[in-house]
């Protein structure tokens, strides 16, 4: 018997039609766990770097968390991985919700779609009954309604639906995959699924998931519950109240905004209105928020209340979670009424909240730097707020100019030239980031920025905190409960941690202090893609009731798989390296691990090489940022190397030159 | 069945506080962990014995866990307005009847009742519900005693009111010597 997992995938062929329930190897599981890392073994076996996103060889890959479905807290993570039309990369987006749980009590751990259906269509998954099905009626229907209307028509209200809109069915660069309160919006995944022609995949299980010491699981699911209540009666303090407890971000419930808006940039990505908050703003806003908030709400399994149902008058009633509360709002220089309500046309249409926005206000800096011309937007209103409505419907209907602004910031640049390319001024791998312009070089968020393959710092962050306390005792202080260090010379990096002289930023944490803690992070959250945790329990929030010390027991109890922190931390730079592996097959190099140029005022270049330089070699790679043949070998991932060396990536006798040459130097 | 006689008795009821309820599931997954064989060696939330009535595009969030069997599903079912909001009696009914599949076992079809996790200092839905939505009140009454049917009996007594009582003991005898012979 399986544990944890169901060991079984659903193979769609749309091209022939054709469905295939297939068993999967439970070695496979023991060395990537499940989720993303058998996403990525997936991609790397099937998916070839001579395949273009929109081809029908692109595999785009439904997974469940391994321990999605259990009992454990707060895990019921969707990861969808595909390649990305925006970065042409692997993509690998998460999304909360309740459709991996389900789709485990169906009896699958994966749903893998391949080639493309000649019309509309939608999957539905009912325990053994697989159909695909017309999606012709719901052509053009917003993703929230689609749910609805699948839902009615399978007479199913229990089914989970996960749907993407028009702008999914349009092949807009970052389309996003809605579902429940969740979506899955980063890489364009939305798109991927449009140009599938796959409109959404219902699923209703009512089958068992089996766990391999059940006791045990149950008492380690008792603890997690017990310290989620720690934590909520010991907020931390010295930190931004959204960082104080546990969740994704509470943008939901928080009103004071004081920090976002006058710390993140304005428009796209340039302004910085330092004294913007104020009593009056703060009163509006709040109010606006309390009008349209009819409830804190959860994801499958998890207490934290993360998202909100949404209804303002006139429209309809939608959900929303984490920081898209602030992107359109922000990018428009206008209020959170309007935020608000402009988010609920981007949910129907199923777009990425980060991108969306940031690609509008890019447009309107065009037309005002004349790069772009009155002529490309045929009736344009004359109001900010209308001119943002009006570029949405452009962007998704692909009308005009919105044909090109679907391909985002930086390929709109690229093909609208002219000098555009220096609007596109915020992306990172090509896909656009959190607006932000600070001032000192973070080394640490530096090098998180340069080598976070998510496209996103929010998915890579945590567990450290952002900056140091102000002095040495709440630094002590913090150190004493701070059980989720790997190890306890974490606690010496902060404690030392001083906000000026010596100890500061950016030459402290040093190199090696910074490579350890962006290794550490970045762990946690490649751990919890696997498993299918939510990071807000997790890699994401300090102090966590998830971490490197329990998480081998949730794993050895529940999937029955012998683990310990040495042997998860091992699976999990494995599959952290076959991502790495897939997107170097695909031609990424160093030259592609960097923050966008204007992210920091002041910079430093040598420095930057030489964290860039300790990363790769702590990781193994060459100076090239590519996986050197001994790292590969040791992890298991020979099968690597060998792809490499045939293709020319690596020689035959290359090692992770890194090393050698910091030495003699 | 035992007789009937009047005793003083803890009577133990999940109050449900509908606003607090953040519709996660929890309830459903840990009940039906509990309930199983041995012991949360799995969990399935369709044979959990409390369900949540989710419906988040109109805010209802309605845990509902299971009471007494019943043979008939009911003649009539009324609609009910709250807060503007239109609910269906049937939607909150605790029984498992013939005409849903709510509370039933999903491979036999048998029903399901809550039992207070018995065995266990609170309902094991309460403990999980960390937002409160459910909460254990325990108040003392003057009860007529009864026995409480164990799960076996409640099973068995829908399949004598589906089957009749005599079908039922030909097919148990058969069974058993069907055993035997192995």
């Amino acid at each position: 018997m399986r544990y944890a997992e169901t060991g079984f995938n659903l193979e769609v062929d749309l091209t022939r039609g054709n469905i295939e329930k297939v068993a999967t190897d439970p070695r496979d599981t023991a060395l990537y766990l499940g989720g993303l890392g058998t996403n990525a073994k997936i991609l790397w076996d099937r998916v070839g770097p001579e395949v273009t996103p929109f081809s029908p060889e692109n595999l785009l890959i439904f997974s469940a968390g391994l321990l999605c479905g259990t009992p454990a807290t707060g895990c019921n993570r969707t990861i969808l991985s595909t390649i990305s039309p925006q970065t042409e990369l692997m993509a690998f987006s998460m999304m909360g919700g309740f459709w991996a749980p389900e789709l485990k009590y169906a009896g699958y751990d994966k749903v893998v779609l391949r080639g493309k259906s000649e019309k509309l269509v939608y999957l539905w998954i009912h325990n053994d009954t697989v159909e695909i099905r017309d999606a012709s009626h719901l052509a053009g229907k917003g993703s929230v309604e689609t749910a609805e209307m699948i839902r009615q028509e399978l007479k199913q209200p229990k089914a989970q639906v996960a749907a993407i809109g028009l702008a999914g069915e349009n092949r807009v660069y970052y389309a996003s995959v809605e579902q429940g309160r969740s979506s899955a919006s980063r890489g364009g995944i939305g798109a991927v699924m449009g140009d599938k022609r796959v409109k959404a995949i219902a699923v209703r299980g009512t089958k068992d998931i089996n766990l391999a010491k059940p006791e045990e699981f149950i008492t380690l699911c008792n603890d997690v519950l017990a310290y989620i209540k720690h934590r909520e009666d010991n907020p931390i303090k010295g930190v931004m109240t959204i960082l104080q407890g546990l969740g994704s971000p509470q943008e939901m419930k928080v009103h004071d905004e004081k920090w976002h808006t006058e710390n993140f940039m304005w428009g796209n990505s340039r302004t910085r209105r330092k004294g913007f908050w104020n009593e009056e703003i703060e009163k509006a806003w709040t109010d606006t928020l309390e009008g349209s908030r009819t409830r804190l709400i959860s994801c499958f399994n998890c207490p934290m209340k993360c998202g909100a149902t949404i209804s303002m008058p006139g429209v309809p009633t939608y959900m929303m979670k984490c920081f898209t509360k602030l992107t359109y709002t922000m990018a428009a220089y206008s209020d959170l009424d309007f935020g608000l309500r402009i988010a609920q046309k981007a949910t129907e249409y199923g777009l990425d909240g980060f991108s969306t926005p940031q690609v509008m206000a890019f447009a309107l800096e065009l037309l005002e730097a004349g790069i772009l011309k009155p002529d490309d937007f045929p009736g344009l209103p004359e109001s900010n707020e209308d001119r943002f409505f009006y570029l949405l419907d452009m962007i998704v209907n692909r009308e005009g100019i919105g044909d090109v602004l679907a391909k985002g910031t930086y390929w709109a640049a690229k093909e609208i030239g002219n000098g555009a390319e220096e609007y596109a001024h915020n992306t990172i791998k090509k896909h656009e980031q959190l607006p932000l312009k600070l001032s000192m070089l973070n080394p640490i968020y530096f090098l998180m920025y340069s080598v976070g393959e998510k496209i996103n710092i929010t998915q890579i962050e945590g567990q450290f905190p952002q900056a140091p306390f102000p002095k040495r005792e709440h630094r002590e202080k913090f150190c004493e409960d701070w059980i989720q260090v790997p190890h306890e010379k974490f606690k010496q990096y902060f404690i030392d941690w001083e906000l000026r002289g010596e100890n500061s930023i950016p030459y402290y944490p040093t190199v090696e202090m910074t490579c350890d803690i962006v290794e550490w992070q970045e762990m946690m959250h490649y751990i919890d893609d696997a498993l299918g945790q939510c990071a807000g329990l997790s890699s994401f929030p300090l102090k966590p009731p998830y971490h490197i010390h329990n998480y081998p027991k949730f794993i050895s109890a529940g999937a029955g798989i012998d683990m310990d922190e040495e042997t998860l931390s091992d699976a999990a730079k494995r599959y952290r390296t076959l991502v790495r592996a897939v997107n170097i097959r695909r031609g990424m190099r160093r030259e592609d691990d960097r923050p966008p140029e204007n992210h920091w005022k002041k910079r430093f270049p040598e420095l930057e090489e030489k964290l860039l330089d300790g990363y790769y070699q702590l990781k193994g790679w060459n100076k090239e940022g590519i996986p050197a043949k001994e790292a590969l070998e040791k992890m298991g991932l020979g099968y690597v190397a060998e792809d490499f060396i045939q293709r020319g990536i690596l020689t035959e006798d290359e090692t992770a030159d890194v090393q050698t040459e910091t030495q003699t130097q | 069945m035992a007789g009937k006689t009047k005793e003083k008795k803890i009577v133990k009821t999940i109050k449900i506080d509908v606003d607090k309820c953040n519709g996660c599931r929890a309830c459903e997954v840990i009940c039906s962990a509990f309930h199983a064989s041995p012991k949360y060696s799995s969990n399935n939330p369709a044979r959990s014995r409390i369900r949540i009535i989710r419906e988040p595009l109109r805010d209802i969030y309605v845990p509902v866990y299971a009471g007494e069997y019943t043979m008939a599903e009911c003649a009539g079912r009324d609609k009910y307005t709250i807060d503007g909001k239109e609910y269906d009696e049937c939607s909150f009914c605790r029984a498992s009847c013939p005409s849903r599949e709510e509370f039933k076992e999903p491979d036999s079809g048998l029903p399901l009742k809550c039992d207070m996790c018995e065995g266990e200092d609170e309902p094991l839905c309460v403990k999980w519900c960390l937002v409160d939505a459910l909460t254990l009140e325990e108040r003392e009454e003057e009860v007529e005693e009864q026995e409480e049917m164990e799960d076996l009996e409640l099973g068995l007594e829908s399949l004598a009111d589906k089957f009749g009582i005599q079908t039922m003991m030909d097919t148990l005898a058969r069974m058993s010597k069907d055993d035997k012979s192995k």
